[in-house]
């Protein structure tokens, strides 16, 4: 199997938030539809450890081809059972038409999801949830992304995985909203890499 | 040792990994260096070498032996250490970790930290994966730190409080004091998380709820006025860029101060009352071009559909639901689907002002959006529009994917059965389900379908012809071609007389039909209870088909030695009858009764064994305690179809003494029981004492009454019962009825019940019978002495109900009796 597909290289470096009017959701994508694949639905019954109440009770990044990008649970699972979720998930989603809307239920949940560019943000929330606010949340984890690396691409996002998750961080914490100003929140980013880089320099140690 | 190689070479070497063998190569040679550099307690590397770790933790490798590295990152000095650390914790660990505890004083630690940035980290890694043990132990820092005017850490704290509250509800008080100022705060960031987290606590507590909407109204602070103030500061505020979503301030402050109002509102009208100006106020200023306005819009209706709104204002959110409904965007037409079904139960009329927008749903090609309408759909029919929405409804069921063809055959079974506008059409439906998604119904749907049509006995010609057709040449929906079969067995007469008044009747012949049901018997398509089901049906075919019973026999003799046991067992069984017991052969076959729909919480009765060809019969299992044994009495009572009934408890043969005759005393004297527990252990009375009134001591037979004639009162499957009278001389109001049961078949009946119910201008007596086994061969008898007293000399009337154990399986039976001789009452 090639990991790489031809042109993935090119797509992973397509800017996230590229014309699309920033400050704002996009509209429908209207592109070829993704592969369909069979979903194979594993009959797991509902998280056996869930949170009640959790707002988002996780968040997975991952690519066209199906490749994750990042992982963020709010709840706690085995890390055996977390696998089979993101791959049901994945194939779920990658399985949708584009014009479909972008909820999904999924066992007691529902997922909600978007696709910039080459790359998918997917929130798992509660039935009681605001599925349109969700989508919110997401395209806000975007712009902050976009603030922070300028342009943001899923290459930057490969490359840099863990300030995505340092940047999430600050956005949400236990799955709610922690911060809902965008200056405020790569503030805070960009004030610990300040004292990282500081630290760095003066210790003149390597840096990871 | 030279230096590993660094984090971002590492990705970029794995990225060109030609194949999956390649790239795991890669891994496994870096994560032998990983783990050798841990082993020698490099510290100098180790931040970058749990970096790479958690990289490859993404791809899919096993990273566990990373978890102690990650504590001693977290324990280290430096902050680029910690960073990764807590990150590598958060994804690593998870709360089942026993390296968990050791985390916890590290934490403590960098709670009382002089930076906020590695305060911060630690209650983001609290606040996102804390145990309750550690919830407990840092509770206290928590709540020192929502108290502190640093509002960087304080709306972290806040969030923090929500997962200790989560993961230790009675830790809840210990965090009230603190939310006495959050709402004062300007910090957008505190004033969101302190909504979260009185939220959580008030939805968790009732006492917490019901303290901040009452307590708080005698101070200056109260909950819901402050709320309302925010929420009027953020709608008619100026553009504020900093927390600007497309021209809409703040939504996701507005959507949690809109959830919190919800809760406070809720079955509380004071709270209902202050905030529906607020709320009128957001559904029409905000500004709906984009998702984020309909998000909040959303948010709104959903509160006021849940408080105690003005109906003025109930009348506006549906109203925007339905616009909601037209919108182009997919998204906005889910939710409006969600939300409409929310509603439905309680405003259930505005909500059928859509139905058809609804209906069109149903073909929309998006999987989510046609189970919202599909479940829309179903609340939504009523008696008046039954039949067009189950029109939409099945010729969805026809063009819907598989996942949706169970919970569409059920809701379409239940609605015909709340609604149908008769029965022709309510057979109709059930047979089009089964028809077109035969495989995917319930297994009850065929004891039920066959139940219904039993019940309708004008139907029979039509259905039999209707089911036969439909499975001419087609055995592939197995429930279709069970109840088909059945009903060719049942009424295979009328089929073939074609003496159909509601269609065009069909001309078939019994060689037909039979060839039919074998092609069903031999039909590889044909699970083994609808071979049952055939060969049954064959059976019964034997006594309402004429000329064809020779091939009857042939057929069951064939299958006498089938290798499928129930099938083999069956065919024996009906062999034997052709042989030795011709002359039952008529009366064992004869048509079903009508099947009594219980309603009762318990199973329902219907004879779920494919076809039984005796009536009734039950499986032996025992009654289930509860409802049962009354409902049985009931149905009794009901069978002698008024109210004003008296059960009677039949009293058991046994040698147990009588208790008193007191017991009975009461029985009688309250006869206005109902329902008394039948199977219930009656009570037992050996040598019954006289207890009718003045009768006592008194003979009581007396001969004056020899003239009065026996009566039959029950003749069937050889089990006879004969009633002889004979009159008291001392209460001509009182008939004495001896009952005489005899068996004229081959074998005993055992466990034999008598039970029998007057209407309540009698009162009726049973006394115990000489046995509970009725001898085969009409060898012996069981008499039992029935009392009734009838002082207004009304025609007698009697229900019976008869149990017993023949041939291994339970019977019951019930009859009744309308014979009495005018002597015997008047």
């Amino acid at each position: 199997m090639l990991l790489l597909f031809p042109g993935e290289v090119a797509e992973q470096e397509a800017k996230l938030l590229f014309a699309q009017g920033r400050g704002e959701l996009p509209g429908e994508e209207r592109e070829d539809s993704a592969p369909t694949l069979s979903l194979p639905q594993t009959s797991l019954a509902r998280c056996s450890n869930v949170t009640p109440g959790l707002e988002i009770h996780f968040i997975l990044l991952f690519s066209r081809q199906g490749k994750l990008r990042l992982q963020k649970w709010y709840t706690t699972l085995p890390d055996k059972e977390k696998k089979k979720i993101i791959r049901e998930i994945v194939q779920i989603i990658l399985s949708r038409n584009q014009k479909t809307c972008s909820f999904v239920d999924w066992k007691d949940l529902k997922l909600v999801y978007k696709r910039y560019a080459s790359l998918y943000f997917c929130c798992a929330i509660e039935d009681q949830d605001n599925e349109l606010l969700t989508l919110e949340v997401v395209h806000r984890y975007v712009e902050l992304l976009d603030r922070y690396f300028g342009n943001v691409c899923e290459l930057d996002i490969i490359f840099n995985f863990e300030k995505a998750y340092f940047i999430l961080d600050e956005f949400i914490i236990g799955g709610e909203v922690q911060e809902t100003s965008k200056r405020s929140a790569v503030k805070a980013i960009e004030d610990s890499d300040m004292l990282q880089e500081t630290v760095e320099e003066y210790m003149n140690k390597p840096a990871f | 040792m030279p230096a590993p190689i660094r984090l971002r070479e590492l990705i970029r070497t794995i990225r060109t990994a030609r194949t999956q063998a390649e790239e795991r190569e890669m891994i496994q040679k870096e994560c032998a260096a990983i783990r050798s550099s841990f082993r020698e307690e490099d510290n100098t590397y180790r931040c970058r070498n749990v970096a790479k770790l958690l990289y490859m933790h993404m791809l899919g490798y096993p990273a566990h032996f990373g978890q102690l590295e990650c504590l001693k990152l977290i324990a280290s000095q430096k902050f680029t250490d910690k960073r990764i650390g807590y990150l590598g914790a958060m994804l690593l660990l998870d709360e089942r970790q026993d390296v968990h505890l050791l985390m916890t004083n590290c934490i403590k630690n960098d709670l009382n930290h002089s930076t906020q940035y590695v305060q911060g980290l630690a209650l983001c890694t609290l606040g996102c994966m804390g145990s309750s043990e550690m919830c407990r132990d840092l509770a206290g820092e928590v709540e020192k730190l929502l108290k502190t005017s640093n509002s960087y850490l304080r709306k972290k704290a806040a969030l923090c409080a929500v997962h200790v509250i989560r993961k230790v509800p009675e830790l809840m008080e210990m965090f009230l004091p603190a939310t006495k100022n959050l709402l004062n705060e300007k910090n957008h960031g505190v004033l969101h998380t302190s909504v979260v987290l009185l939220t959580e606590m008030c939805e968790r507590s009732p006492d917490m709820l019901a303290h901040f909407r009452k307590v708080r109204q005698l101070s200056s602070s109260q909950l819901v006025p402050q709320l309302v103030r925010i929420l009027k500061n953020l709608i008619m505020s100026g553009y504020s860029p900093e927390h600007d979503v497309s021209g809409i301030s703040d939504p996701f402050l507005q959507v949690r101060i809109l959830r919190l109002l919800r809760i406070l509102g809720r079955n509380d009208d004071d709270s209902s009352e202050a905030m529906n100006d607020i709320l009128a106020q957001v559904a029409t200023n905000t500004e709906t071009s984009k998702n984020v306005g309909n998000a909040i819009l959303y948010e709104t209706v959903l509160t006021i559909m849940d408080i105690k709104s003005e109906s003025g204002l109930r009348v506006l959110a549906i109203n925007i639901l339905g616009r909601f409904l037209l919108n182009n965007d997919k998204n906005i037409r889910y939710v409006a689907l969600t939300s409409l079904l929310k509603t439905v139960q309680t405003d259930h009329n505005a909500v059928q002002r859509h139905r058809s927008t609804i209906v069109d749903c149903l073909k929309d090609l998006d999987v989510s959006i046609k189970r919202r309408a599909m479940e829309l759909s179903f609340a939504l029919v009523n008696g008046n529009n039954v039949r067009g929405m189950m029109k939409e409804l099945l010729y969805f069921l026809d063009s819907c994917e598989p996942e949706f063809k169970a919970d569409c055959a059920s809701g379409i079974f239940l609605a015909a059965e709340k609604y149908a506008p008769s029965k022709r059409w309510h057979i109709d439906t059930i047979m089009r389900v089964l028809t077109t998604a035969g495989s995917y119904v319930r297994d009850d749907a065929v004891p039920n379908l066959i139940q219904l049509i039993t019940n309708s006995v004008e139907m029979h010609a039509y259905t039999v012809q209707r089911l036969y057709k439909a499975i001419l040449g087609d055995y592939s929906q197995q429930p279709l071609v069970q109840v088909a079969s059945w009903c060719i067995g049942e009424y295979g007469d009328l089929l073939v007389s074609g003496q159909c008044e509601e269609e065009e009747p069909i001309q078939v012949t019994e060689d037909e039909v039979l060839d039919i049901l074998e092609s069903v018997l031999i039909s590889n398509m044909s699970a083994s209870v609808t071979r049952g089901y055939a060969l049954t049906a064959i059976m019964k075919l034997s006594t309402r088909f004429t000329c064809t019973v020779n091939r009857i026999k042939k057929v069951v003799s064939i299958y006498g030695s089938s290798i499928d046991v129930e099938l083999q067992q069956r065919a024996v069984e009906y062999n034997a009858l052709f042989k030795k017991y011709d002359h039952m052969r008529p009366a064992l076959l004869e048509r079903m009764p009508v099947m009594e729909k219980i309603t009762t919480n318990g199973p329902t009765e219907i004879v779920q064994t494919n076809g039984e060809t005796e009536p009734a019969v039950l499986e032996t299992k025992p009654p289930p305690s509860g409802l049962q044994p009354a409902s049985q009495a009931n149905d009794l009572l009901d069978l002698l179809g008024g109210s004003d009934i008296t059960p009677v408890i039949p009293t058991a043969p046994t040698s147990k003494p009588a208790s008193a005759g007191g017991e009975l005393l009461d029985l009688l004297g309250d006869l206005n029981l109902t329902g008394s527990p039948v199977s219930a252990p009656a009570p037992q009375i050996a040598q019954p004492p006289f207890l009718l009134d003045g009768l006592s001591s008194q003979p009581l037979f007396n001969d004056i009454a020899a003239g009065i004639p026996s009566i039959t009162a029950y003749n069937k499957n050889g089990l006879k019962i004969d009633f002889a009278f004979e009159r008291s001389n001392t209460n001509p109001s009182v008939t004495v009825i001896t009952i005489q049961a005899s068996n004229s078949t081959e074998l005993d009946m055992t466990d034999f019940v008598f039970q029998a119910a007057v209407p309540k201008t009698f009162q009726l007596q049973l006394l115990s019978p000489s046995s509970s086994v009725i001898p085969a061969f009409n060898s012996g008898t069981i008499t039992q002495v029935i009392k009734v007293l009838n002082p207004q000399k009304q025609q007698l009337r009697m229900r019976i109900k008869l149990t017993y154990n023949h041939k291994g399986s339970a019977m019951q039976d019930l009859a009744e009796v309308n014979n009495f001789p005018p002597q015997s009452w008047q």
